[in-house]
């Protein structure tokens, strides 16, 4: 009984470990820690998100109405620029004079930004500074973009990454879909039991290639054909991802449908062929209206397996965290980010806890499609 | 007279509509075994040449240009072992269990529910949660010890699904049999039940195997060392493993073209792997089936 329950357990240790990890992301300061922003104190902007922050030191927002403020240019200062302002002697030999020299440049300019290290932060400094502001979940859910070393304030966006990951895995499944109906209609109906007897072992070996080898072989066979037949610049496309997802789902769609196939009742065939109606009939109009649910199944799962798919995908898509507009361009899905970027990252840092979030969130999907799965596999038992 | 030349045509409609139908499954059936094969081919082709004593036996060298990969497969055999060690005995106890104890009660279906589930949860989760737990938490570190127990978990549903299929499978009549003649429930188990699912048990174990010899994001953030070449020497060493050699190698060497023979050999170790745990998988099951049939 207690190691009947480990799989229990250990789904419920999941859960645990992966929020606890997670949690602390919409804790994280929205700007570098160590770090503060500061203004002038006339400017009656006090907040920041961290999208607008990042605008503003990408030089997209350049004037304080864009956030709220009042009329005027923003006048961004890093700490390097200090030396357009004031001489290397006014700063001192061993800039012991940057504390006061910030305080006083940015008492004396309405636009300032100024971006430095806290420990320059002067006791009696003369400006606001930026409230500790932390990252608000819609900054992650609704976020555009996905730059997790962006400075002074990371992007946390999931759009990105939750579309690339939609397209491909969509992809995929239109691509073998279609395909594994046709085999697990010939495998279940037409075929003869020699040749199931190859195709099955067939399929089985194609289920058991490892992840990394398909996306080695689709590395060094299908991004180069990709390139070449779409004259793109790269052929790490989405549509690379796709291909190589859509081979991988093929076996679980193939074996979930046959299954399905196999259980139309034989009474409800033999009434098809008796009145007339072909092989071909009969099984469009009998056996795959009644195993739809099966087929449903079959999809869901396969989608599943395209969502989770790490390796290969990562090795084939070309990784470019960006909102994409068609199957031809690079992309970026959540677990390929989690593999490629957990590596670098300093445990419980924003980066990290982002990361997390990234896993809690594949791993509610998965659920979400295990759950539906039960609930279809249980409608057919009532029908 | 009309009609009857009316249904002949229709039914040569219907025939044509047919044959066409079953030419196309047909065609895309047989284009699965042709992907299958391009797949093999290609690599096959390209790795046989690289393959050698030497490169089976050697550690790399030269920044991963040249050399062998023995470390990788001495660090796959460690996890390998390692994640049976831990999944086997858990898994079939629970099989039996689900199986033979708990048979259709809602405990046992809750738990199914949960295996279910637990199988559809991508690797590298399974792989963030390792670190989380066992290299954080339990501070194992990045150690054979935290890669093996969370493939052991990656492999658990596996184990459990495939030891109470073959349990279901057997005749309720050699269980009623043994009981009848006094045996009680575990000696039942022991002495009739498993031999018989023996050999269809054995199969799923040798098929988990395989899948964990080929993961590769749970070993990521777990165990998995880029260059290393020494051998381990204690459950809490870094491996090199095969799966992760090959991603590496193949998509952030300092010199991909150098490394593009080792990474088609490694393809290939990995293949072969493969085939090997499948072909046995299939004999064992035949070989048994005979058996079976003999007795």
């Amino acid at each position: 009984m207690i190691s009947g329950s480990i799989t229990s357990i250990t789904i419920l240790l999941i859960i645990i470990f992966l929020f606890k990890e997670a949690s602390g992301l919409f804790n994280s300061p929205v700007i570098e820690e160590g770090y503060v922003l500061a203004f002038n104190k006339a400017n009656p902007v006090k907040k920041l998100s961290s999208y607008q922050i990042k605008e503003i030191f990408d030089g997209k927002i350049t004037n304080w109405d864009e956030v709220g403020g009042k009329e005027e240019p923003i006048e961004l200062v890093r700490l390097s620029d200090l030396t357009k302002y004031y001489t290397e002697a006014e700063l001192g030999a061993n800039f012991e004079n940057i504390p006061a020299k910030a305080s006083e440049l940015t008492a004396k300019h309405p636009g300032i930004v100024l971006f430095l290290p806290k420990n320059y932060v002067a006791k009696n400094f003369n400006g606001t500074l930026l409230k500790h502001e932390t990252l608000r979940p819609g900054d992650f859910f609704g976020g555009k973009e996905w730059y997790p070393t962006a400075s002074p304030s990371p992007q946390y966006g999931l759009l990105p990454l939750l579309l690339g990951t939609i397209w491909v895995s969509l992809g995929a499944i239109l691509l073998s879909l279609p395909f594994g109906i046709a085999v697990a209609v010939y495998l279940a109906e037409i075929c003869s039991m020699r040749v199931r007897n190859i195709l099955k072992p067939v399929i089985e070996l194609l289920a058991g290639i490892p992840s990394v080898v398909y996306g080695f072989f689709g590395l060094v066979v299908i991004v180069p054909i990709i390139q070449k037949t779409f004259q793109l610049p790269v052929g790490e496309t989405a549509l690379a991802g796709s291909v190589v997802l859509g081979i991988m789902a093929l076996p679980t769609i193939i074996t979930v449908a046959e299954d399905a196939m196999r259980t139309v009742p034989r009474a409800m065939k033999e009434a098809s062929l008796a009145l007339g109606a072909t092989h071909w009939q009969t099984i469009y109009k009998v056996i795959i209206p009644y195993s739809k649910s099966g087929i449903t199944s079959a999809a869901v799962l396969g989608i599943g397996r395209a969502i989770g798919e790490t390796m290969a995908v990562l090795m084939v898509t070309g990784n470019a965290a960006v909102i994409p507009h068609t199957l031809l361009e690079p992309v970026r899905t959540i677990p390929a980010t989690i593999a490629a970027e957990l590596g670098e990252v300093s445990a419980g840092g924003g980066h990290y806890q982002a990361l997390f979030m990234l896993g809690v969130i594949l791993f509610i999907i998965t659920m979400i499609i295990s759950i539906s799965i039960e609930f279809i596999g249980k409608k057919k038992y009532s029908n | 007279m009309t009609p009857i030349i009316n249904s002949g045509r229709t039914d040569n409609k219907k025939r044509l509509s047919q044959a066409i139908a079953f030419t196309i499954f047909k065609l895309m059936s047989y284009s699965v075994v042709l992907i299958l094969f391009l797949i093999l081919g290609f690599i096959v082709t390209k790795g046989i040449g690289v393959i050698s004593w030497d490169f089976l036996t050697k550690a790399p060298e030269e920044g991963m240009t040249k050399g062998g990969i023995f470390p990788a497969i001495v660090g796959t055999l460690c996890l390998v072992l390692g994640s049976s060690i831990f999944s086997f005995p858990i898994g079939i106890m629970s099989g039996i269990y689900m199986n033979e104890y708990a048979a259709g009660n809602k405990f046992a279906t809750f738990i199914r529910i949960m295996t279910n589930n637990l199988s559809g949860v991508p690797s590298v989760v399974f792989g963030l949660f390792g670190m989380s737990l066992f290299v954080n938490t339990m501070k194992f570190g990045d150690s054979i010890l935290a890669g093996s127990l969370t493939l052991g978990l990656l492999s658990l549903p596996l184990v459990i699904r495939t030891t109470e299929e073959s349990l279901k499978a057997i005749d309720k009549s050699y269980r009623e049999g043994s009981l009848a003649l006094g045996a009680t429930k575990l000696q039942t188990i022991r002495k009739v039940i498993m031999p018989m699912a023996f050999p269809n048990i054995i199969t799923g174990l040798i098929l988990s195997i395989g899948r964990v010899s080929g993961e590769t994001a749970p070993i990521l953030f777990t165990v998995a060392a880029y260059f290393l070449p020494k051998l381990p020497t204690s459950i809490f060493d870094q491996v090199m493993a095969l799966p992760y050699h090959l991603y590496v190698i193949s998509t952030s060497g300092t010199d991909i073209e150098a490394t593009r023979g080792i990474a088609y050999g490694t393809a290939l170790v990995l293949i072969v792997i493969v085939l090997i745990v499948n072909l046995l998988a299939n004999f064992l099951r035949s070989y048994f089936a005979k058996k079976v049939k003999t007795n």
